[in-house]
């Protein structure tokens, strides 16, 4: 694994995002929608503790919608102009440009994840938040996304169209929230015995993200973060290495 | 490069070490079968530096498959390619560094301005800092798209954008270079262009060029290898490709105040001509030799003895188009 190689594609890939107006409308969207819902939805003000837990507890439904849009782009547009054949001519391997891509990708997240500083401002100016925990927030926030960028990366990767990338990754990132969903985790304990249902659990999002964004920081849910975006992003170069020249 | 030269010299032993010193692609019963379909079947040829190989054969005929394998961006069905001494399938990477390769369609990334476009192949390339400006000032240079630097390239013509496709593939000077159709869809200008640059390039690289446009034969190869229907049909000098013309070495001939019949008559009767027809388009006629030998001096002697004017006698080198026509025709409707 060259890591030159990475940091080259990624460089690009990340270029690309603002080369459009895409990054502008994204970034702009993600935080007027961060902002709603954390005032009208998460009841900000009217909670009265000083913390950013509303911002972050919409976070999962947020990247449901939002990043299958960014990681869509990722290897679908590569294989629909053909640039595919270019760069996998180049002597790069298949995997550093998997996650060259997913790197891009994750970074302009995470960009549009801070610049949502003036929350933070605020929830300072009104009280005395615990800065640790809005910390861990951030951080969970970021690694959750890494999740739901790894499966739309790996999604893009089996069709050639942008919408039909978009759509199929929403999907899927519902399945992976909503397996912590209490409704969902419900249908199941009524008939299910409970390790299944504990497994359901122990695979979604939600359950990994709820302790981090509360300020828990457990090994496992790092790893859990961490080994999802591994499976996915392995699953990815696989399938590119297969279908690149479909 | 010491276990390289023992790989070439055991592999090539009986070509001689003047050869393996400077055969750059070695491709060997190389075939790729899609399901039933068997889009290349078995083809073997060799390209050395000084070379430009033109890979010819109609739409379909597993030109573009072919140098797919060989840039490694597909993987055979069966068979090996070697380029540089290394093995596409054990060692891909090696092989991609010594490649410079034009895909068909010249893709690039669209948003990307040629400027940008340039550095960040020649960061994937490895090169950096004089080395990196260098390449990029240079390959913008040779490829002439030097004004057009910061203009999005999906905002450029079809010439410029094959021109940036080109300019891409030569930055890193590679010792291989590898076009797919490199003057498809251009205009008669840019194709001179694009023929020169290529020419310019071709004594110290080994290079092939796929295409169907015919003229491109003699415009820029020094060998050529035919392929219909996934197979070999020809591998030789563009030379050797028109000898095997049934117009190579023809004579046209016109001679005043004879008419065609009357000549046609005294001609074919002839020991050295096999056949003669009247032209189409002027006056005149066309006289096949026996066993494509040179006719033009022993023909004029002939009529001088008749006692006629000759107005004008010319032989024809061979026509490719009808050579490409007979030699991959069979095989198209033997498919089908």
């Amino acid at each position: 694994m060259n890591m030159l190689n990475i940091w080259f594609i990624m460089k690009r890939e990340f270029g690309g995002y603002f080369a459009t107006p895409v990054a502008y409308v994204f970034i702009i969207i993600f935080l007027l929608l961060a902002g709603f819902s954390t005032f009208y939805v998460g009841n900000f003000f009217s909670r009265g503790e000083a913390d950013l837990y509303p911002f972050f507890s919409l976070h999962p439904w947020l990247y449901i919608l939002l990043i299958p849009a960014i990681s869509m782009r990722l290897w679908a547009e590569e294989r629909k102009s053909g640039s595919i054949e270019l760069l996998m001519t180049l002597p790069v391997s298949v995997f550093e440009a998997v996650v060259g891509k997913f790197f891009a990708a994750w970074a302009f997240t995470g960009l549009a994840l801070i610049l949502n500083f003036p929350l933070w401002i605020t929830v300072n100016y009104l009280g005395n938040p615990d800065n640790g925990v809005i910390f861990t927030g951030f951080i969970g926030s970021f690694l959750m996304a890494g999740g739901f960028l790894a499966i739309g990366s790996c999604i893009s990767a089996v069709t050639k169209n942008q919408v039909i990338a978009f759509v199929l990754s929403l999907i899927v990132s519902l399945i992976f929230v909503l397996a912590g969903y209490g409704i969902v985790l419900d249908f199941f304990s009524s008939w299910a015995p409970q390790p299944l249902v504990d497994a359901i659990s122990s695979f979604s999002f939600l359950t990994h993200f709820d302790a981090i964004s509360k300020g828990v920081i457990d090994l496992r849910d790092m790893l859990y973060f961490a080994a999802l975006i591994a499976i996915w992003l392995f699953a990815n170069a696989l399938i590119v290495n297969a279908r690149k020249a479909d | 490069m010491g276990l390289n030269n023992a790989r070439f010299e055991n592999a090539f032993d009986e070509a001689g070490d003047a050869l393996s010193m400077t055969l750059r692609v070695e491709i060997e019963d190389l075939a790729k079968h899609f399901g039933e379909i068997r889009a290349v079947d078995g083809v073997t040829f060799l390209v050395s530096k000084g070379e430009v190989l033109g890979f010819l054969g109609p739409n379909g005929a597993g030109k573009s498959t072919t140098m797919k394998m060989i840039t490694g961006f597909l993987a055979p069905t069966r068979g090996t390619v070697r380029v540089c001494g290394y093995d596409v399938s054990t060692d891909p990477i090696s092989v991609k560094a010594n490649l410079g390769y034009l895909p068909e369609g010249a893709p690039a990334y669209a948003d990307m301005t040629p400027d940008s476009f340039l550095k960040f192949i020649a960061d994937i390339r490895g090169l950096s800092g004089a080395a990196k400006k260098r390449a990029v000032a240079s390959a913008a240079e040779r490829a002439r798209i030097l004004n057009v630097m910061y203009q999005p390239i999906e905002t450029l013509s079809k010439g410029y954008k094959r021109r940036v496709g080109l300019a891409q593939a030569i930055l890193h000077n590679p010792p291989v270079l590898i076009m797919d159709e490199p003057t498809d869809g251009l205009d008669p200008n840019q194709k001179h262009e694009v023929r020169t640059l290529i020419n310019e390039m071709a004594e110290d690289k080994a290079i092939i060029i796929s295409t169907h446009i015919l003229e491109e034969v003699n415009a820029l190869c020094t060998r050529n290898v035919v392929i219909a229907s996934g197979k070999v049909v020809f591998d030789g000098t563009p030379a050797e490709l028109e000898a095997k013309s049934r117009y190579h070495n023809a004579v046209v001939l016109t001679v005043n105040a004879i008419d065609n019949g009357k000549l046609l008559q005294y001609v074919t009767s002839l020991e050295f001509v096999t056949d003669a027809e009247p032209l189409t388009s002027a006056n005149g006629i066309r006289v096949f030799p026996k066993d494509g030998q040179h006719i033009t001096i022993p023909l004029s002697e002939k009529i001088r003895e008749q006692g006629w004017e000759i107005a004008s006698l010319y032989a024809e080198s061979g026509r490719l188009d009808e050579v490409f026509r007979s030699i991959t025709l069979p095989r198209t409707a033997g498919v089908k």
